[in-house]
């Protein structure tokens, strides 16, 4: 009875709906004729404000948007708060911006602390928080939390498709995983252990973690070594990055060295490390990298550098955080757009979950976005690459989904 | 048995870090009776001017030594401008003092060279053949240590000056009577503390990579290698940096894994002042109340 039920129903409600809903705007707070207020949260200051010109470029490109006229005849403004990193501070950044500034949703809060202090509130206040800025994997949870939604390639996703590239290359390695003791560290290693499956009792040979607090991963690396393997995972932030790939080197192990996303920028973590002593690492990419020799002609990258010549002529040509705000603002636009004149919250959130095959020019060719109703992971494929003592090399298929 | 050398010689060279930090956290409280939270911030700070130097295009030496005395006119400086006014105030605003310093200094530097890490050089040579366990610039630091240990016994041994120093700590009433000048030896203590403390610094920023958090954690277990060794006790100090440092290690190695190592250091921290509250080395004080 139910699902005959069902069509009739809908018929009904579009029969009934549809007129009247292409007559008439709906509008939630936030939203007008004239524009889209959206709230942002990243740190300019304090010890994460290297991400800062990730909000800057996003707002550049959001003014370029509105140069050429806006969407759907709407000025998106979009108001930016700076956190510092700090999770009490993005709580009071995010209840202001819903209850003062009165914006139709939080766009890119930056960081796994600050958005987990503001996860329960955005949902129990119904507000989008969309494309938030952290790798951890608890965003894409729709059911416990239908108002949050991440965008890049989350942490499990990424350590499968390195177990996935173990388990074709190297079947009988055995592996060593260093990792951050923390949430990141432990998604990060779910995911490999995921990735490997019944194989993963048998491969890793060792696991080690190391805490923030450390002064160095020297007695780690050093157990990994003893342990006798020759694949290793390292799961760590800038510092203890560069730390272990010196130390790999310097003690002679030279294992086949996978390193997490995280850290893998060239001239923060591989330089103090030793560019020699860096080649050979492996890692995965999804977006187009400024500094790649392959991109000089590529149409996407050439309008992007015109982009952020005329509208942040300040930003740093080379920083890739420049590349992924451009990405994360165009997926925003595309999902005001899809929204038309039902700018509810919950119309918004619906369209976030329904980009099918979207394309950023700037991601990898081959990476698509998609979402649905179950499925709040934007970004879910990588290609894996290589460092070759200068720059990373791609090689390969795209991986994922 | 290889595994377990590979750890002890670790820990000799992470032990050699803590070391040289406890000595300039032992120059301070026998200088001023204090401990001193922001010591590590301080060493970073002047570790940050020998890296802006060098960068400069000024030889490593040259760099070396301008630093050390440029933080030793900085420790003065501190002293003179920020704890004379709290000298007499009760010691938990002292405290709150020395915690406002080490948050202060830190953001500052922060705000001045980003949070993003920096490579330091090294003095030493690339290669000396037993790289595998321990590098070059690991064995160099433990000597810098030892060096600048044996200087600090000869100085209060030795010159009328340490003397004065020593004086002036334990009884500031009869210092004054036979007229030594004890507002200025407490500033001296100061400047020594924050010169060795950057030497602590050049030392350790090639191995743990130079940024603003750099002695966040190193300043934790240095307590507890100048606990172990006795608060009053240079020697001590030393000795318990290395103690920290193996015994980390080695536990954390093999009995009771990496996720517990710095508890190491914390009960350390609690068993000596529980048990044996002067340290191995440390004179027993008796006061009379």
């Amino acid at each position: 009875m139910k699902l005959k039920l069902i069509p009739i129903a809908a018929l009904l409600a579009a029969a009934l709906a549809s007129p009247t809903a292409l007559a008439q705007k709906k509008y939630d707070q936030g939203a007008s004729d004239k524009e889209v207020l959206v709230g942002h949260i990243n740190p300019y200051s304090g010890p994460a404000s290297g991400y800062g010109t990730i909000g800057r470029s996003i707002a550049a490109y959001l003014k370029k948007v509105n140069e050429e006229g806006g969407v759907n005849g709407r000025q998106i403004n979009m108001i930016t708060y700076d956190d510092g990193y700090s999770p009490p501070k993005t709580v009071e950044m995010a209840r202001k911006l819903v209850e003062q500034d009165k914006v139709l949703l939080i766009f890119q809060p930056l960081g796994t602390p600050p958005n987990s202090a503001i996860h329960k509130y955005m949902n129990a206040k119904k507000v989008p928080h969309l494309f938030v800025a952290t790798g951890a994997t608890k965003w894409n949870d729709p059911k416990a939390f239908p108002w949050t939604m991440g965008w890049q390639p989350n942490y499990q996703t990424e350590a499968k498709i390195y177990a996935q590239h173990i388990l074709k290359t190297k079947p009988n390695a055995k592996i060593a995983v260093l990792y951050q003791n923390d949430d990141y560290g432990k998604d990060y290693l779910k995911g490999f252990h995921d990735g490997l499956g019944a194989k993963a009792k048998t491969m890793i040979v060792k696991e080690a973690s190391y805490e923030v607090t450390d002064p160095t991963v020297d007695s780690q690396m050093a157990q990994l070594q003893a342990s006798g393997a020759d694949t290793f995972f390292n799961i760590t932030t800038p510092k203890f990055a560069a730390q272990a790939v010196r130390k790999a080197w310097d003690s002679g192990w030279k294992p086949v060295h996978y390193l997490n996303n995280v850290s893998i920028g060239v001239g923060s973590v591989l330089k103090p490390a030793g560019l020699e002593k860096s080649i050979g690492l492996i890692t995965t990419s999804y977006l187009k990298d400024p500094t790649d020799p392959q991109w000089k002609d590529d149409a996407a990258m050439i309008g992007w550098t015109a982009f952020m010549k005329k509208y942040y002529a300040e930003g740093d040509l080379t920083d890739s955080f420049n590349v992924y705000g451009y990405a994360v603002a165009k997926t925003l636009v595309q999902t005001i757009k899809q929204a038309g004149n039902d700018l509810t919250r919950a119309n918004v959130m619906k369209q976030a979950a329904s980009l099918r095959n979207f394309e950023v020019d700037v991601l990898l060719p081959g990476i698509k976005i998609n979402t649905s109703g179950t499925d709040f992971a934007p970004i879910e494929s990588v290609q894996l690459s290589r460092f070759d003592g200068t720059t990373w090399v791609r090689f390969g298929e795209v991986m994922g989904k | 048995m290889d595994a377990l050398l590979h750890q002890v010689l670790a820990g000799l060279a992470t032990g050699g870090i803590y070391a040289s930090v406890a000595l300039a956290l032992v120059m301070i409280y026998q200088a001023t009776h204090l401990v001193n939270f922001a010591q590590g911030e301080l060493a970073m700070f002047s570790t940050y001017i020998a890296w802006s130097l060098i960068n400069a295009g000024m030889p490593y030496w040259g760099a070396f030594f301008l630093t050390v005395g440029f933080s030793f006119v900085l420790g003065v400086l501190i002293e003179r401008v920020v704890i004379r006014p709290v000298e007499n105030a009760p010691v938990l605003a002292v405290v709150v003092v020395f915690i406002a310093l080490l948050v202060i200094l830190n953001s500052v530097t922060g705000w001045i060279y980003t949070f993003t890490i920096k490579t330091f050089p090294s003095p030493f040579p690339n290669d000396l053949g037993f790289g595998k366990y321990m590098s070059p610039h690991e064995a160099g630091a433990i000597g810098v240590t030892l060096v600048v240990l044996l200087l600090l016994y000869a100085f209060f041994r030795f010159t009328p000056l340490g003397l004065a120093m020593r004086a002036a700590a334990q009884n500031p009433e009869s210092s004054r009577l036979v007229g030594i000048r004890v507002g200025w030896m407490l500033a001296l203590g100061w400047g020594l503390a924050a010169a060795i403390g950057s030497i602590a610094g050049m030392m350790v920023a090639p191995i743990v990579f130079l940024d603003p958090n750099m002695m966040g954690g190193v300043l934790l277990y240095a307590f507890a290698a100048a606990l172990v060794g006795g608060i009053d006790s240079p020697g001590g100090a030393v000795f318990g940096g290395f103690l920290v440092g193996v015994l980390e290690n080695v536990l954390g190695a093999f009995v009771i894994g990496n996720e517990l190592k710095l508890a190491v250091a914390l009960v350390l921290i609690i068993g000596v002042l529980v048990v044996k509250p002067s340290g191995f080395s440390g004179k027993v004080h008796v006061s009379r109340v």
